[in-house]
């Protein structure tokens, strides 16, 4: 196991060790290449790093340019700027079936005190309306790896969403990225918590608190969320018949909003939809959680009132009150 | 050069070949179902250049969309398609019947360009303001593998109003990308209205691009012989880009939609077009 790394942090190291080997891989920076990480990609690679100052728009366009005469481009900004050109995203990289990584990061109110207006909260419901975009948010700095060793040979456009806070490493040195697959990360028969990103260790803490109260909870990582592995969740909402998403994203739209659909159309199942209500605001990462019902402690609280009232649903279904 | 397309100097010939590219866009867009549809006026203010293009100083193989040592050419000003597949259909891109399925439901002509359907737009554009900067990352592509193709940008003038043609213009000098020229078709005449009383402001146009650093030519869109010495400047230009701003006539061959607003995005009936082609375009 490593030590905690932001994903953004993970990201960066990565492009850099990818540049290395492979020459195809460009990155362009709108001004927040310290924030997103992109700096050592461009002091390594000079002549592959294109800095267009503070012009999100623009940038999308050369990144879709680039790719289309046969490079790789890596995109980098706040999720909330990067995403705002969703016309960009949309039509220059998406319809184009351009090869552009687009990559969004400071997402969610786990930023902390730069408050809402920094925070990407919508971020995956907007991309995951594009037709061919993937989406994918990693865990920690092993899954973050992982990702990007894989979307350098990804066909067709691509967007990952990366924290601005450190996260404990969930996995080992062996770990694999699968594109499109969701991982158990624990077995459990009454209640699933499903979760992507930075939720992911809240929801295994919160699977702790669940089963000292003898509740049997299962946990499952989410890094793909479009397209989102219907089949594991179908599978996962048969054996638990209760499920639980969390992320640090509205809570419309989002994480919530896919397993909804996939579940709605395969395997219909309560589910408790947690994420950000209203707007951002600022504060310190661990009260934000807590304040906007995404914290270990929260989850654990709000899965077990869950279980109580679909219980309740339940017998009432079944005539028995 | 691909043995496939005939080139010429002969700008009497270029001439009647932006002719026919004027009768294919009022043809195809008259023709459109349930109603006719598209843009023909904006295909014939660009039709002198568009000729100028791609029969003479573009290289391009309209029996291989994909000929990796192409030019590129980005249609910014996406509605303006008409003009494009009019040019392919002439020089045997695609079969010349072709034009009448434009805007028909599983059609290659798509409403606006599409090239997963048609490689030869080379790019989809239509939401304005985008194309450019597509030009400027195929441009430095080109300079980033030691290419020498060139990458070629139509823009409205209407559509210099988005503000990410200025984003792109700020950016585009600072890589010393000469392998691109711009080239603004400037027939002054938008959706609802001429650009001077849409936004007063946007000109003078000229300035503005060589404040930012492009080498800028200007030249009367419908002098072909001026838009040939312009394109060859451009490629003559090193250093910066060069953006050609073409003075045009929107609608231009037909007397009725010359620098008319009303026919704006607007196709006449295929009567109206056959009557027109007939008496000032034959």
């Amino acid at each position: 196991m490593s030590g905690d790394i932001a994903t953004r942090t993970a990201f960066g190291e990565a492009l850099v060790r990818l540049g290395e080997t492979n020459q195809r891989i460009v990155a362009l920076d709108g001004d927040v290449a310290g924030s997103v990480m992109t700096a050592d990609f461009g002091k390594a690679h000079p002549d592959r790093y294109f800095q267009c100052g503070i012009a999100e728009a623009n940038m999308i366009g050369v990144a879709s340019g680039l790719a289309m005469s046969g490079h790789i481009p890596f995109v980098a900004s706040f999720a909330c700027f990067i995403t705002g050109r969703f016309d960009q995203i949309r039509m220059s990289v998406g319809y184009n079936r351009s090869n552009v990584r687009v990559v969004g990061t400071h997402v969610g109110v786990g930023i902390g005190s730069d408050g809402h207006s920094q925070m990407g909260l919508e971020d995956i419901a907007l991309m995951r309306t594009i037709p061919n975009m993937a989406v994918i948010q990693p865990a920690t700095g092993i899954e973050t790896q992982g990702a990007v060793d894989y979307l350098v040979d990804h066909v067709g456009p691509a967007y990952l969403r990366l924290t601005r806070q450190k996260l404990p490493e969930l996995f080992g040195d062996d770990y694999h990225f699968e594109f499109g697959k969701g991982r158990v990360l624990r077995e459990g028969t009454e209640i699933a918590l499903v979760a992507t990103g930075a939720t992911v260790t809240e929801a295994l803490q919160a699977a702790d608190l669940l089963e000292g109260q003898g509740v049997s909870t299962a946990v499952v990582n989410i890094h793909t969320i479009h397209p989102i592995d219907g089949d594991l969740l179908a599978d996962i909402a048969g054996r638990t018949r209760r499920i639980v998403t969390i992320e640090d994203h509205s809570v419309n739209g989002g994480l919530g909003g896919a397993v909804c659909e996939a579940l709605a159309e395969r395997h219909p199942a309560p589910v408790l939809r947690l994420g950000i209500h209203g707007f951002g605001e600022s504060g310190d990462p661990a009260e934000l959680y807590e304040r906007f019902g995404i914290s270990a402690r929260q989850i654990a609280i709000q899965a077990a009132s869950f279980l109580e009232s679909a219980a309740e649903v339940a017998l009432i279904a079944e005539g028995s009150v | 050069m691909p043995a496939t397309l005939t080139q010429t100097n002969d700008v009497e010939e270029l001439a009647d070949i932006a002719r026919r590219i004027r009768v294919l866009s009022l043809l195809m867009t008259s023709r459109v179902k349930p109603e006719p549809a598209g843009h023909p006026s904006t295909a014939m203010s660009s039709a002198d250049i568009i000729a100028a293009l791609h029969f003479s100083r573009l290289r391009w193989d309209p029996a291989n969309a994909g000929w990796e040592d192409r030019d590129r050419f980005v249609l910014s000003k996406g509605h303006g398609v008409p003009v494009l597949y009019a040019a392919y259909a002439i020089a045997g891109a695609i079969p010349e019947d072709e034009i009448y399925t434009l805007r028909e439901t599983g059609s290659r002509l798509q409403g606006h360009p599409d090239p997963t359907r048609l490689p030869f737009v080379e790019a989809a554009t239509g939401s304005l303001g985008q194309g450019i900067s597509i030009a400027i990352g195929l441009a430095l592509g080109a300079k980033a593998d030691g290419a020498n193709w060139r990458t070629y940008c139509m823009l409205g003038d209407g559509e210099t109003e988005e503000g990410q043609v200025w984003e792109a213009a700020m950016f585009a000098p600072k890589y010393d990308t000469d392998n691109l020229c711009a080239i603004v078709d400037n027939n002054r005449i938008q959706q609802t209205g001429s650009v001077e009383h849409i936004l007063p402001t946007l000109n003078p146009i000229i300035p503005k691009w060589e404040a930012f650093g492009w080498h800028m030519i200007e030249v009367d869109g419908h002098d072909i012989q001026a838009v040939l010495d312009a394109l060859d400047e451009a490629a003559a230009t090193k250093g910066k880009p060069t953006v050609i701003v073409a003075h045009t006539i929107k609608g231009k061959g037909v007397p009725e939609m010359e620098n008319s607003e009303h026919w704006h995005g607007k196709a006449p009936s295929p009567e109206q077009a056959d009557e027109w082609i007939k008496e000032y375009l034959s």
